[in-house]
């Protein structure tokens, strides 16, 4: 048995480290038998991923119905509230579920810690979903209208900060994939919430009556295409070590690229087909496909980023 | 992110103790694992690793929710006339001065104790699991059988009664030495120059500097090769100083996309 595992990894000629060696181009990092520096965190799958998603599906889902609530497109509006509330009250089904402690889920408000970001993500959670449910119950049933309105207006508000505070959650780790994307993944993350909203507008309204979903989803897969490739080229320059690799091998790098192909596709669509309702709600249905790819793919790049002591080691033996 | 090197000042712990934490000398660890033993008889910790792992002596294979003292094995080749180098190094949270787990727990269940030390409250603790991933190595995690969060808390039971803790007290040859850190980490520096002295010219300190990526640890080590060489990340840097920068990109994303509302809200419908 070989005690410690060493890996040959490209360093560049004339770095510092093993002094005895320079003209070797190709130097080694050291692990302890090959095992992961840190751990990987205990989320479940489809759980976590899943709520990245849905959170994101809820809070742009309530900037759409905000928009078209207050420019008359009332079956938009509608079918935006709906999708808020029951996207919100998957994500909170998922949270509590994947807690060790399911019954002391109330202890997510025993403090606020801003230096937390599930700490001020709870209490969004708790002022964002019962205004979310406020606006889509009095859509649904007719009751206190001007209410509705203030709550579907509070929504609007609220949904944008659902919708990305997540990206600090998981970028607030010592996971090499997710921490060192910190400055592109809010991008991403607002990107992919607002296509899938918009996707799902495209999806269940007529395209006469979709025009505000259109937008967003168009704006939305835009952004999200654009802020991930910045994404992965930012982790690809990381010194010494390639930090794009668990987003770009493996399933995780197909399911990845297919999301990209289906968002650039759907893109296309929701554009040239909006006059038509089969290519638009097509278009939709690949949009809200995507964004639940994306988030599962950018879950498990983190994942894999901590499995492998090198994505952890070598950044830090070079800065260090 | 301001640095205080008195963080249980920081916590709000007016007039408190001196801060303590473990100085781990692996230079004199013979891998005994009586810490090992006597933190699981102590803290009533779970069984966690009997079983034959192929890495040396090691059975626990790493810090977790149920060891919370863990004992590296390192079988090195050597020059021909010495034969193999074998190092072994007692491993513990560091009850890091900037402790990302503790930043990061959203129910307040990780706290700083006034000794300086950072301790989970087991009726507190909701399983979330945020801590795991934020550890910088990998110390904290969830245990199966009860769902919670569980490592190592410097015996705060034994610190309040004016005990060391148990890892310490089992110590036969004072590889692990507990104490007020400053006085330790005098002792440290005495140390590392004596073994400088004596040839032994890859002796360091790790963690020892409170101007590094956690503010320095409460526990710190010296250790005889790399840190990477023993499972340590070579310069940890806790992922909360990045927050400020995180919330400030959260916010722009969040406010283009309140705009964008605005924006959908303006076109009135033809």
């Amino acid at each position: 048995m070989r005690p410690q595992v060493t890996v040959p990894v490209r360093r560049r000629a004339g770095q510092r480290r093993r002094a005895e060696r320079p003209m070797v181009p190709d130097a080694e990092f050291t692990s302890y038998y090959g095992r992961p520096v840190i751990k990987e965190p205990v989320w479940r799958v489809p759980d976590v991923p899943g709520y990245l998603f849905l959170g994101g599906l809820a809070g742009a889902s309530s900037v759409l119905a905000a928009g078209s609530h207050l420019s008359g497109y009332r079956e938009l509006a509608r079918v935006a509230k709906v999708g808020a509330l029951g996207a919100i009250s998957l994500s909170a089904v998922a949270l509590v579920h994947d807690l060790g402690r399911p019954g002391r889920f109330g202890n997510m408000l025993r403090v606020f810690k801003p230096s937390s970001p599930m700490s001020v993500g709870s209490w969004l959670l708790a002022g964002y979903g019962p205004v979310a449910g406020a606006a889509a119950v009095s859509e649904v049933t007719g009751i206190l209208p001007a209410a509705g309105t203030a709550a579907t207006l509070g929504a609007g508000l609220l949904g944008p900060a659902i919708a990305t505070y997540t990206a600090a959650l998981i970028c607030d780790t010592a996971l090499p994939a997710w921490h060192a994307g910190y400055r592109e993944m809010p991008y991403v993350f607002a990107g992919s919430a607002a296509s899938a909203a918009g996707g799902l507008g495209l999806l269940a309204t007529r395209p006469a009556d979709a025009r505000p979903a259109r937008d967003l989803a168009v704006f939305g897969a835009a952004v999200e295409l654009i802020a991930k490739r910045q994404l992965v080229d930012r982790l690809a320059r990381t010194e010494g070590q390639n930090l794009a690799e668990p987003y770009e091998t493996g399933t995780t790098g197909a399911i990845l690229r297919l999301a990209e192909i289906l968002t650039a596709g759907a893109l296309a669509g929701a554009v040239l087909g909006r006059r038509s309702r089969a290519v638009s709600a097509l278009a939709g249905a690949s949009l809200v496909a995507a964004s639940a790819m994306t988030r599962f793919g950018i879950f498990e790049a983190g994942m894999a980023s901590a499995r492998n002591p090198k994505y952890t080691i070598v950044p830090q033996r070079r800065r260090s | 992110m301001s640095i205080s090197v008195d963080p249980a000042a920081r916590a709000g712990h007016l007039g408190h103790p001196p801060r303590v934490g473990f100085f781990t000398d692996t230079s004199v660890c013979i891998g005994c694992k009586a810490c090992e033993v006597a933190c699981k008889e102590w803290n009533a910790v779970p069984e966690d690793g009997l079983s034959l792992s192929g890495m040396s002596y090691d059975n626990t294979v790493g810090l977790g929710a149920s060891t919370w003292r863990h004992v590296a094995f390192i079988e090195q080749p050597a020059d021909p006339a010495r034969g193999v180098r074998w190092l072994m190094s007692s491993d513990v949270c560091k009850h890091c001065t900037e402790a990302a787990c503790l930043d990061v727990c959203p129910t307040g269940a990780l706290f700083r104790t006034e000794f300086g030390t950072v301790v989970v409250q087991d009726d507190v603790c909701n399983g979330c699991g945020y801590c795991v991933p934020a550890c910088p190595f990998g110390v904290i995690a969830r245990r199966e059988e009860d769902g919670q969060a569980h490592k190592c808390t410097l015996c705060y039971d034994r610190l309040g009664a004016g005990l060391e803790p148990a890892c310490a007290k089992a110590c036969p040859t004072k590889s692990i030495q507990f104490g007020p850190l400053d006085e330790l980490r005098e002792r440290a520096r005495l140390r590392v120059g004596e073994l400088h002295a004596a040839g032994q010219d890859q002796a360091r300190l790790y963690l020892d500097d409170t101007a590094d990526g956690i503010g320095g640890g409460g526990a710190f080590f010296l250790l005889l090769d790399e840190p990477e060489v023993y499972g340590l990340p070579p310069d940890p840097v806790v992922a909360t100083r990045d927050l400020p920068g995180m919330w400030k990109h959260v916010a722009i994303a969040a406010a283009g996309l309140a705009a964008t509302a605005v924006a959908l809200g303006l076109g009135r419908r033809r």
